[in-house]
């Protein structure tokens, strides 16, 4: 007599194959993609006030971004994945912080860095935005006014867990997706289309 | 350096319709004294300005600032908003502020961007901050707050957060972007 036909919680051969792939899978996004993405962050500094001072410290020397793989400043949106919000943002600024957080590509993190960038701090007035998180999805606050550069690796390494835990969100995760569509800037009629194709 | 009373004695042979006055810039403390304005009425700003930049013995080539006060509830005070001019002499080393008082409900003051066009800047901020127009100012526009601000943030009756401009922006999900 078999062992398993006893056993409730026995595994056929088929099931410990399943099993492995999907672990395997795991494995893979884990280590193949969350663990490198996690270590290789590019930030995209938005440097307004004086936690970009702080800012520039973490990156140089003496603090050494590089340590945590993230001492490849990008000034593009593009190559970016990590923005680090760092300062005041006045209103008339926020379309453009806006535009920027649009045009980095996903997956994409953010950093609000200091008081001011996380509630507005001491500019309680008309002009500055009263937390970038108003207007912006913000995934990890720093404290500090500015931060020291100690507080702001933390940070960086919260979004290393955010990234090492959540990994890549494929486009059903994220709710709406992607929602990509390509659409011809000039709208072409019926008789223009047949006129060229006339022509040729 | 010549003092602020044979600046304004060589103005007063130079304009003799003008009642100009020396007051003091500063009343109370260890300089007081030492830096003079005169204030002048809307009407007569340009022919005051031209003459303080023009005339050889006086020669303000530069207008260092152009900014403005809002008086409201100031002890004492007659009207509500000063423009004031502050001017240079390179050649002479000498310095001269001049006040223009205007009042609501519309402030207008002639523009001086004809005698110095590096005011234009000045005059756009001085509009968009406390809403006195320019007259004559090539392009009047705001110049720091965006196009559509409601408001004059530096008037005294302004409240100091704002009426709400700030809170209506776009917000930008993470599904959205």
């Amino acid at each position: 007599m078999k062992k398993h036909e006893h056993d409730p919680h026995a595994t056929t051969n088929d099931d410990v194959l399943t099993t492995r792939l999907a672990d395997l899978v795991d494995f893979f996004r884990k280590y193949g993609v969350n663990w490198p993405r996690k270590n290789s962050l590019w930030p995209l500094p938005f440097a307004t006030a004086c936690c970009g001072i702080e800012l520039m410290a973490t990156g140089a020397s003496r603090f050494d971004l590089a340590r945590f793989g993230a001492e490849v400043m990008r000034f593009s949106p593009r190559q970016s994945d990590l923005l680090i919000c760092a300062g005041r943002v006045a209103i008339k600024m926020m379309p453009v912080l806006h535009r920027i957080y649009k045009q980095m590509c996903e997956p994409k993190w953010v950093i609000s860095m200091g008081a001011c960038a996380s509630s507005g701090g001491v500019f309680d007035t008309y002009a500055v935005v009263q937390g970038v998180d108003q207007f912006l999805p913000v995934d990890v606050y720093v404290p500090g006014c500015p931060p020291r550069p100690e507080t702001l690796i933390e940070g960086i390494m919260s979004i290393q867990r955010i990234v090492e835990n959540e990994g890549i969100r494929r486009s059903a995760e994220r709710g709406k997706g992607l929602r990509l569509t390509a659409e011809p800037t000039v709208q072409l009629t019926v008789d223009e289309a047949s006129a060229t194709g006339a022509t040729r | 350096m010549t003092s602020a009373r044979t600046m304004v004695e060589v103005l007063r042979s130079r304009l003799p319709g003008f009642n100009l006055e020396v007051k003091p810039l500063l009343e109370h403390g260890e300089h007081a004294g030492d830096q003079f304005y005169i204030s002048v009425a809307p009407g007569g700003l340009i022919e005051v300005l031209q003459s303080l930049r023009d005339d050889p013995q006086l020669r303000f080539e530069q207008l260092c600032d152009l900014t403005c006060v809002d008086y409201l509830n100031f002890p004492g005070a007659t009207d509500r908003y000063a423009v004031i001019y502050s001017l240079l002499s390179l050649t002479h080393n000498h310095r001269l502020w001049v006040k223009c008082f205007v009042n609501d409900p519309e402030p207008r003051i002639p523009s001086v961007v004809s005698i110095w066009p590096g005011a234009e800047w000045l005059e756009r901020e001085v509009f968009d901050m406390f809403g006195v127009v320019f007259d004559g100012h090539p392009d009047l526009r705001r110049i720091l707050t965006w196009d559509g601000f409601p408001a004059h943030p530096l008037r005294k009756d302004y409240p100091l957060r704002g009426k709400g401009e700030r809170e209506d922006y776009e917000v930008v999900t993470r599904e959205s972007a």
